[in-house]
């Protein structure tokens, strides 16, 4: 088997992952003149940004003209509690408006105010109104959009192909290895320079707003190959995921519900939110709404089927159905629940990680050469927590930077890359091992395991105790996952597929897990229930996970960049950045 | 727990069958929930299409009982005390098992002539609501395919018609206010509009509710006409701006 042909392709710059970060890089990649490959796992305008509803940040000032860049990139860092990189948020702040306007140039239509401009809505923690947004929609008319402006780019786009490896030629990326998902072929990509926009890691948890492709392939590709990943301790769980009937658990209720008036209640009727967050109730931040929901259940107040309800029946009918559509269609569809007429009932769930590949700010490069990351597959933006709006942003003005990034490195290389035969051989062993007649485990049931595990022991709130339990069952999944067995041929085999899948998921466990043990505080979306206030040393230091020499992983601190005092004193009357709490 | 019975069909290019399985009913149960499960306990190779589970991605559509369905929006339920059957889109050729080759529709989609906003004209736009009203419905398209699925045309392949999904395509171009091309040749001689005899089978299985034949296919039918027909009529209205006739 080993003598195996694989395809080959070569560009100058390869982007894994189509979401909004990966088309977003491709195009600036290919307007910068590179030849530019897309792979994605799925078929082209399927990725995750498609789920994405609330609308995008960005503070162009349309309806509240008091906003700016400043503002924007205020909240951004107290969302994140301070552990943000700076540099990030202040460049994520100042330039996503250019990005929004130039979606508009490329055919996007956003939701407009009566005097014809683009229409902004209000979000938990944003001071002001800055959501620019598409009814419940905004995340397809993105991916559209960028889709579309890729195609016409002349970017060559390769659907449902799946890379397991990158490759190095000594310290530079030199290309990626995987399969095609259709045959079961092998593949190489030969590149100068990779963008990684591959996504999150919520399939790791049981009860998860995210799709099957959140694996964190990507940023296990990047630690496999040596960079250092920053803050994976920080996994974001939404408040407001459906909870009943079970095949519905976890799919995300938007927060717009709440925009739009929803009210949080306990089975007593109460209005929950008064105790937890008196000034801004229901649309307090997504950590502290995800929190208060855990401790009604935890204290016997729950729904019936172990959330809360929430209410927007006071609205009426017509305005519900007119402001939220898709919530409507969900809850009548899905749970047989009218929601003009009775409650929803909603938990937390697995949204979002903040963690992720560690980048320069201006140019998303990784600390191995060639190596870019932008989205949620990178880390630093949001620090410990994510505003919502934030993302889409993200996505945009980062894709474009990695794609500049990635473009501009290449051009300064001037000697050819080798492939090293050798790591291929060794990635090929690891594909087909599942083909072996001797494993004996099914990869779904290791899944399964894991999602319960993590779930359990690495979920919303946490304690040594739980985190322990939880690294040892990981452990010994990752033993278990070495004797995986799967049935059928290498024809679009899903089992095979999850089977590399889980090598993946595992080691991103370890990840979260050794870290969320490290941090000895309580900050932002990470809940120790042993150390629950904020810690000022941990206030000012990231965790940065890297594998050694050995294969090994390995945790270390790093400070946090400090603002500079232009930045700085944008904070200085206010009372929140020292809270201590 | 009460079980379901599924046959699912089960195969390949060279061909194949329905196959039997049974799983533990739960409540609210969608069909893609007990394809997913029936992938996780007894068949790993069992081959699907899936994202988001929630009706945005258009990823899961299939044949249920012979219809072509969203199967994650599909509940168990509707077919109590009915055998429930799934199978692959018919209209594209089969990969395996309720996987098809989609990729025609990619490759139509790569030929259409891009939105061109007027040049040098730079956003911020103005533009009201009224101007673009219409638009939000084709851009509700989450590009499941079905209507592809089930338009005779692409199913009978007498012609490389681009089918439903493609015209809505082109109607959101061809009407968005700040776009400057005119596409009436390519949707006579390169999308071969001329072949949709307004059956409105498509609209009839949009998951979407996207009143294709009426908003997207007459319309642009009508354009079609307008242009290579009564030149008058066409010289006319771009004289008054591309949009004063309705569209
Ligand atoms: S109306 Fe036209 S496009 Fe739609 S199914 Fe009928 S022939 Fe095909
Ligand atoms: S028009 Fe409707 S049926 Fe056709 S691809 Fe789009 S959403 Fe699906
Ligand atoms: S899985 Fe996305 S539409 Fe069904």
């Amino acid at each position: 088997m080993s003598v195996e042909k694989y395809e080959v392709h070569e560009h100058d710059v390869i982007i894994i992952g189509a979401g909004g970060a990966g088309l977003r890089a491709a195009i600036e990649a290919s307007a910068l003149g590179c030849s530019v490959g897309l792979i994605c796992k799925s078929l082209l305008g399927k990725a995750h940004t498609v789920m994405a509803e609330g609308g995008v940040a960005a503070a162009l000032a349309n309806v509240d003209p008091q906003d700016g860049w400043q503002v924007h990139f205020g909240d951004t860092m107290r969302g994140g509690q301070f552990i943000n990189n700076y540099r990030m948020a202040e460049l994520h702040a100042k330039e996503s408006p250019a990005r929004v306007y130039e979606l508009e140039e490329w055919g996007a239509l956003f939701d407009r105010t009566p005097d014809g401009k683009i229409m902004q809505r209000p979000f938990g923690a944003h001071t002001y109104r800055r959501l620019c947004h598409v009814g419940d929609r905004t995340g397809l008319e993105m991916i559209r959009t960028l889709q579309d402006k890729t195609v016409a780019s002349g970017v060559e786009v390769y659907m449902e192909t799946t890379l397991t490896r990158l490759l190095k030629d000594g310290n530079r990326i030199a290309g990626a290895f995987g399969y095609v998902r259709e045959t079961g072929r092998f593949v190489l990509f030969k590149a100068k320079a990779v963008v990684l926009a591959t996504g999150g890691w919520g399939k790791v948890f049981k009860v998860s707003s995210n799709s099957w492709e959140c694996t964190g392939d990507g940023v296990m590709m990047a630690y496999d190959a040596g960079a250092e990943l920053i803050d994976m301790e920080m996994v974001q769980f939404h408040p407001t995921g459906m909870v009943w009937p079970p095949g519905v658990r976890g799919i995300l209720v938007t927060e717009g519900v709440r925009g739009e008036g929803g009210i949080l209640k306990n089975n007593k009727g109460e209005r929950f939110m008064e105790r937890y967050d008196p000034k801004k109730l229901d649309l307090s931040s997504r950590d502290v709404v995800a929190r208060a929901i855990y401790t009604e259940v935890q204290e016997g107040r729950g729904s019936e089927h172990g959330g809360a309800y929430l209410d927007i029946t006071h609205r009426g009918p017509e305005y519900i159905k007119k402001k939220l559509p898709s919530m409507h269609e969900q809850f009548l569809k899905l749970a047989d629940v009218d929601i003009t007429k009775q409650p929803m009932e909603v938990a937390p769930t697995i949204h979002y990680a903040m963690g992720g590949v560690r980048v320069e700010p201006e140019t998303s490069a990784s600390t191995v050469s060639g190596l870019f990351a932008a989205g949620e597959v990178a880390g630093g933006l949001h620090g410990a927590n994510r505003l919502g709006g934030n993302s889409l942003s993200d996505l945009l003005v980062f894709g474009r930077r990695a794609g500049e990034g990635a473009a501009k490195y290449v051009k300064s290389l001037n000697n050819p890359l080798k492939i090293d035969e050798a790591q291929i051989e060794s990635e090929k062993k690891l594909l087909l091992r599942p083909f072996n007649e001797s494993g004996t485990e099914n990869p779904y049931q290791i899944h399964e395991e894991l999602q319960n595990a993590m779930q359990e022991g690495a979920g919303l709130a946490r304690t040594t105790e739980s985190l322990e339990k939880a690294l040892k069952k990981i452990l010994e999944l990752q033993q278990r996952a070495q004797q995986t067995r799967v049935p059928g041929s290498r024809l679009y085999n899903p089992g095979w597929h999850t089977a590399r899948d889980i090598v993946f998921m595992l080691t991103v466990s370890e990840a979260i897990v050794r870290c969320a043990i490290e941090r000895k505080e309580s900050r932002g979306a990470h809940w120790r229930k042993d150390f629950l206030s904020k810690d000022e040393t941990w206030g000012k230091q990231n965790l940065v996970t890297y594998k050694d020499t050995s294969g090994a992983m390995k945790i270390k601190m790093m400070p946090t960049p400090q603002m500079p005092a232009e930045l700085a004193q944008l904070f200085q009357q206010e009372p929140v950045v020292t809270a201590k709490k | 727990m009460a079980e379901i019975a599924l046959k699912i069909f089960r195969g390949d290019a060279s061909g194949g069958a329905e196959k039997e399985y049974r799983v533990e009913a739960t409540p609210g149960m969608v069909v893609l929930d007990a394809v997913l499960r029936v992938q996780a306990t007894q068949a790993s190779d069992l081959a699907v299409r899936w994202n988001c589970k929630a009706a945005h991605c258009g990823s899961c559509s299939a044949e249920v009982n012979g219809k072509p369905r969203l199967m994650c929006k599909t509940r168990t339920d509707e077919f109590q005390g009915k055998e429930i059957h799934v199978g692959p889109m018919r209209a594209f050729k089969l990969i395996k098992d309720l996987v098809t080759d989609v990729s025609f529709n990619y490759k139509t989609a790569r030929m259409i002539p891009a939105f061109t906003p007027p040049a040098g004209e730079k956003a911020p736009f103005t533009m009201y609501e009224k101007d673009v009203e219409r638009l939000y419905e084709y851009h509700k398209c989450i590009e499941c395919f079905l209507c592809q699925n089930v338009c005779h045309v692409i199913r009978d392949h007498k012609a490389p018609f681009f089918g439903p999904r493609q015209l809505v395509r082109i109607a959101s171009l061809e009407m968005h206010p700040k776009d400057t091309l005119d596409r009436a040749q390519f949707l006579k001689d390169t999308a071969l509009i001329g072949y949709c005899n307004i059956t409105k089978c498509c609209t009839e299985v949009c998951p979407e509710h996207i009143h294709i034949t009426d908003n997207a296919i007459i319309p642009l039918k009508e354009r079609v006409v307008d242009e290579f027909y009564d030149p008058v009529q066409w010289i006319w209205r771009k004289i008054m701006g591309r949009n004063s006739n309705g569209g």
